[in-house]
């Protein structure tokens, strides 16, 4: 089978602090995979031991089935787009991007003419033509970005990896070279990984995103997948926003006390669990039904939609229930709450 | 009330909160420069004076003398020697402790820094009891012919154990502020370890290098102790600058003595000179540890 | 290649060139500084304890140490004091040539000391520009134990302006306007908040510069006299031991020196130290 990149159980200790262990992914290519996790997480680790920046203590990982310590880092072909770009700042934009021609051996090196050419073309694709005798320090953040990526794509790498590729920039230049990127990866086809601890840059950019936590990978799929089917309770609180409601499972329905809130068919378990539920996924009823009830405490602007937030007996927190526009409970109604769709992590049928 | 008027009152309080009254403060200013007019401008200005007491042609004369020409040229040479060695020793060190993480480290660092702490005359003492006709190694020297006391191989030996912290400690603050992301970059392009070495490091440290090569030069040619101790003082042949100037001060050749001394004063100066343009112009790129 | 796993007392990486460096500097180091001065302490020991004893409390040994250690601290004091006072008006205040007179604080250790030595010998003998008014007040500072002082200050100013400098430098305008809008007056400000929080680079300062002199020769041996017992320092006395091929009785100095150093290296580590805990960084 072709993969293009296979981690293989692979762990890294930093002193006694394990920052990863075990983890497998399988990367195709020109596949983009994202990495997601909170700070911490072991996500940047990752990279750079994919990179060959850091070694690790066990486990493999291979390229195009070659097991990576049987290749130098020359070798190796992997473009890396450091978090905070690492440019050359002595070197012209140019001279930045011909580096890694440059440093060939003679036999393999191009001729100048052809690696003017090539910087030409580069440059032409990260949208930089005319700026290549400026200094890294004359550019702004998103140019620099654009800069370090034409510099990892001139030595046509076999991976891409970029590290944070956006978090140094601010709010509206990220959401511009998301789009970029995207076209970019598009036009080259490069078999991509990057490291993001932000979920919108992740869903969005990335074919699959694999999720990490405290060193391990909680989840690998596609955006709606982790989304839509989170795997664990890490990846349900950490992917959107949820009400997280103790229940006793009994029966194939979750209970909150008496009260049979949810239809939990696919649990046979029995006892303590714990129900996901997102905001969009409760439904305000008018009070009186079978089910859950509760007294609207507040009501707030919530971007596009509005949200109420409703005090229900016997939980600690109020569930952050979405409206539709034309539902105004007044604070201090009393309303009835449908769950329409939930997850439940529970105990092990 | 605007947001304007707020600033607009904001910078006078400030000033009056945070400073001295006129008075006060003229004083202070007065009192700090007559200190070091008495204790560094008085001293530098009497060097050039008492040079020129009689005059420019026995100014030139002292200057031209055949001793005091073998006096410049062995200072030159010592310092083509010393200088050198530093550079290579400080670079090395510097790369080795600011781009890895071993045990050990801190240790190193103080070795590195010690020969500051110790006394020129113990530092030239060393090399007497351990190369001496006397010392431990004396003996074997001498049956092989080898000569190290009381002549140049000492002087060059003394030099570089006063000036082995120069270049390292300008060097390596500079290196560890950088860390090595630039030197992770270009390996990952393919660059071979002396390629980033002369492409990527070695450019990005060449200010912190040239200020340790200045302040290692400035003291190599000053270095009097250390020099006086394992020199013999053979006219001539042994005797740097500094040391030139001892024999004719203690000839009672004053006049020839600061001319002599005239040189390393404006030696002296130059390095300020440059030092500071260096400062003023490259802070950012040497680190504010490097400022002595 | 990296397949060899790294030795344990390093963390791997990979930039390479880590054996070639550490074994160039280990190799310059041992044989210039560390053997040398392992050949001196090798020296004192084989000497005997008796002998040592009896060189270290000799009379002109211990006036010697007494005189370098004595004027060093006094100088040292000096230099707190008008350092301090430099350090402020040079970050504080603005005047005309400010920058310059910030340049030239650096002129000692530019300066070689030899040339420092008749320089200041010639400025305050009886004659000079500075001894000769202090004659007529009846004060000789040239070739008396205070010309030893004198020199020290020269050497040793810069040390303390250039840590007590950036620390001055670092304190928030924001702290001494909280000062004033709690009460404090201006004189109370400065005692309280502003020097407090520099003292740790003061005192490392002070140390920095005594250590620098009481190891100074050059700039001393001019201006002393070098009169045995009154204005003869212990540097001296190795070189006069040393010229009277007496190597046991330089190494005794020598040794004892090399200790006082050793101390004084503990003790700006652990001020270092205290600064580091106090202040978070530095």
């Amino acid at each position: 089978m072709s993969v293009a990149v296979r981690i293989e159980a692979v762990t890294k200790l930093f002193g006694p602090f394990p920052a990863l262990r075990g983890v497998s992914l399988e990367v195709e290519p020109a596949e983009l995979v994202a990495l997601l996790g909170p700070s911490g997480s072991g996500k940047t680790t990752l990279l750079r031991v994919i990179a060959g920046l850091e070694e690790q203590n066990g486990g493999r990982v291979l390229f195009d089935d070659i097991e990576s310590h049987r290749l130098s880092l020359r070798d190796r072909r992997i473009g890396f787009v450091f978090q905070h770009y690492a440019l050359f700042r002595h070197m012209t934009v140019a001279d930045n991007i011909a580096y890694g021609l440059k440093a060939r051996p003679r036999r393999e090196r191009p001729s100048s003419e052809a690696i003017r050419q090539r910087v030409g073309q580069l440059l032409d694709l990260v949208q930089l033509t005319g700026l290549e005798k400026r200094f890294p320090g004359q550019l702004s953040g998103g140019q620099r970005q654009r800069v370090a990526l034409a510099r990892a794509l001139a030595i046509e790498p076999r991976v891409l990896l970029l590290d944070e590729p956006f978090g140094a920039l601010d709010a509206r230049v990220r959401k511009d070279l998301r789009q970029w990127l995207r076209d970019v990866h598009r036009r080259t086809g490069h078999t991509t990984l990057f490291v993001t601890h932000d979920q919108d840059e992740a869903l969005e950019l990335a074919d699959r995103v694999a999720i990490l936590n405290d060193g391990r990978i909680e989840q690998v799929g596609t955006p709606d997948d982790v989304y839509d089917k989170p795997a664990t309770p890490f990846v349900c609180g950490f992917l959107g926003e949820s009400n997280r409601i103790g229940v006793e499972l009994a029966g194939g329905q979750a209970f909150l006390g008496d009260t049979p809130i949810f239809p939990a068919t696919h649990n046979n378990g029995r006892g303590a669990a714990d129900l996901f539920v997102r905001p969009q996924d409760v439904r305000m009823e008018p009070p009186g039904g079978q089910g859950l009830a509760g007294v609207v405490a507040a009501v707030r602007r919530h971007g596009a939609i509005r949200r109420a937030e409703v005090a229900v007996a016997g939980l600690a927190r109020r569930l952050d229930v979405d409206l539709p526009s034309a539902i105004v409970p007044a604070i201090g109604e009393t309303v009835g709450l449908k769950i329409v769709r939930a997850t439940v992590f529970g105990p092990s049928a | 009330m605007s947001d304007l008027a707020l600033a607009q009152t904001d910078a006078p309080v400030r000033r009056s909160v945070r400073s001295e009254g006129p008075v006060a403060r003229a004083a202070l200013i007065g009192l700090a420069l007559l200190f070091l007019a008495l204790v560094l401008g008085f001293p530098l200005v009497s060097v050039f004076v008492e040079a020129l007491r009689k005059g420019w042609d026995a100014y030139h004369e002292a200057l031209v003398e055949p001793d005091a020409l073998a006096a410049v040229r062995l200072t030159l040479l010592v310092a083509a020697i010393a200088v050198p060695v530093n550079v290579v020793v400080g670079l090395a060190a510097a790369w080795a402790i600011a781009k890895f993480e071993f045990r050990g480290k801190a240790l190193l660092t103080s070795l590195i820094d010690l020969p500051f702490s110790v006394s020129p005359v113990v530092s030239g003492l060393v090399y007497v009891l351990l190369f001496g006709a006397q010392g431990l190694l004396g003996p074997w020297l001498k049956a092989h012919g080898i000569e190290i006391i009381f002549a140049l191989p000492g002087i060059v030996l003394a030099t570089i154990f006063v000036t082995f912290p120069f270049v390292a400690r300008e060097v390596l603050p500079v290196m560890q502020a950088q860390g090595a992301a630039e030197e992770e970059a270009a390996l990952m392009l393919g660059a071979s370890g002396w390629r980033t070495f002369w492409t990527i490091t070695l450019p990005n440290v060449k200010w912190g290098v040239l200020y340790g090569v200045l302040l290692c030069n400035a003291r190599a040619m000053g270095e009097f102790g250390a020099v006086s101790v394992v020199s013999g003082r053979i006219r001539g042949l042994t005797t740097t600058v500094p040391l030139h100037v001892e024999i004719l001060y203690n000839e009672y050749n004053t006049v020839a003595a600061f001319a002599v001394a005239s040189l390393l004063a404006l030696l002296a100066l130059i390095t300020l000179v440059l030092k500071t343009l260096l400062e003023w112009r490259y802070a950012d790129e040497l680190s504010a540890g490097a400022k002595h | 290649m990296q397949t060899a796993a790294a030795p344990r007392w390093r963390q791997p990486s990979i930039l390479p060139g880590f054996g070639l460096a550490l074994g160039v500097t280990l190799t310059a180091l041992s044989l210039v500084v560390l053997i040398p001065l392992a050949g001196l302490v090798l020296k004192a020991a084989s000497i005997g304890p008796a002998e040592f004893l009896a060189i270290a409390r000799a009379e002109r040994t211990v006036a010697a140490l007494r005189l370098s250690f004595g004027a060093s601290f006094l100088a040292a004091l000096v230099n707190a004091g008008f350092g301090m006072l430099i350090a402020w008006v040079l970050v504080r205040y603005r005047f005309p040539g400010r920058r310059m007179v910030d340049a030239a604080v650096d002129l000692p250790f530019a300066m070689p000391t030899a040339v420092a030595g008749i320089a200041l010998a010639a400025i305050y003998a009886p004659n000079g520009w500075i001894g000769a008014p202090l004659d007529t007040l009846g004060l000789k500072v040239a070739y008396t134990p205070l010309g030893v002082v004198v020199a020290l200050v020269f050497i040793g100013l810069p040390f303390v302006v250039r840590t007590v400098q950036p620390v001055l430098e670092e304190i928030e305008p924001e702290v001494e306007e909280a000062a004033a809008l709690l009460g404090a007056d201006r004189r109370r400000t400065i005692f309280t908040v502003i020097l407090p929080s520099v003292f740790p680079a003061l005192a490392t300062g002070f140390v920095m510069a005594f250590a620098r002199a009481v190891g100074e020769y050059g700039s001393v041996i001019f201006i002393a006299g070098n009169v045995p017992m009154v204005s003869e320092i212990a540097p001296l006395l190795i070189v006069i031991r040393l010229e009277q091929f007496d190597y046991a009785g330089a190494a005794v100095v020598g040794v004892l020196m090399l200790a006082a150093s050793f101390v004084m290296i503990l003790l700006l580590n652990l001020l270092h130290g205290g600064l580091r805990r106090r202040l978070g960084h530095v």
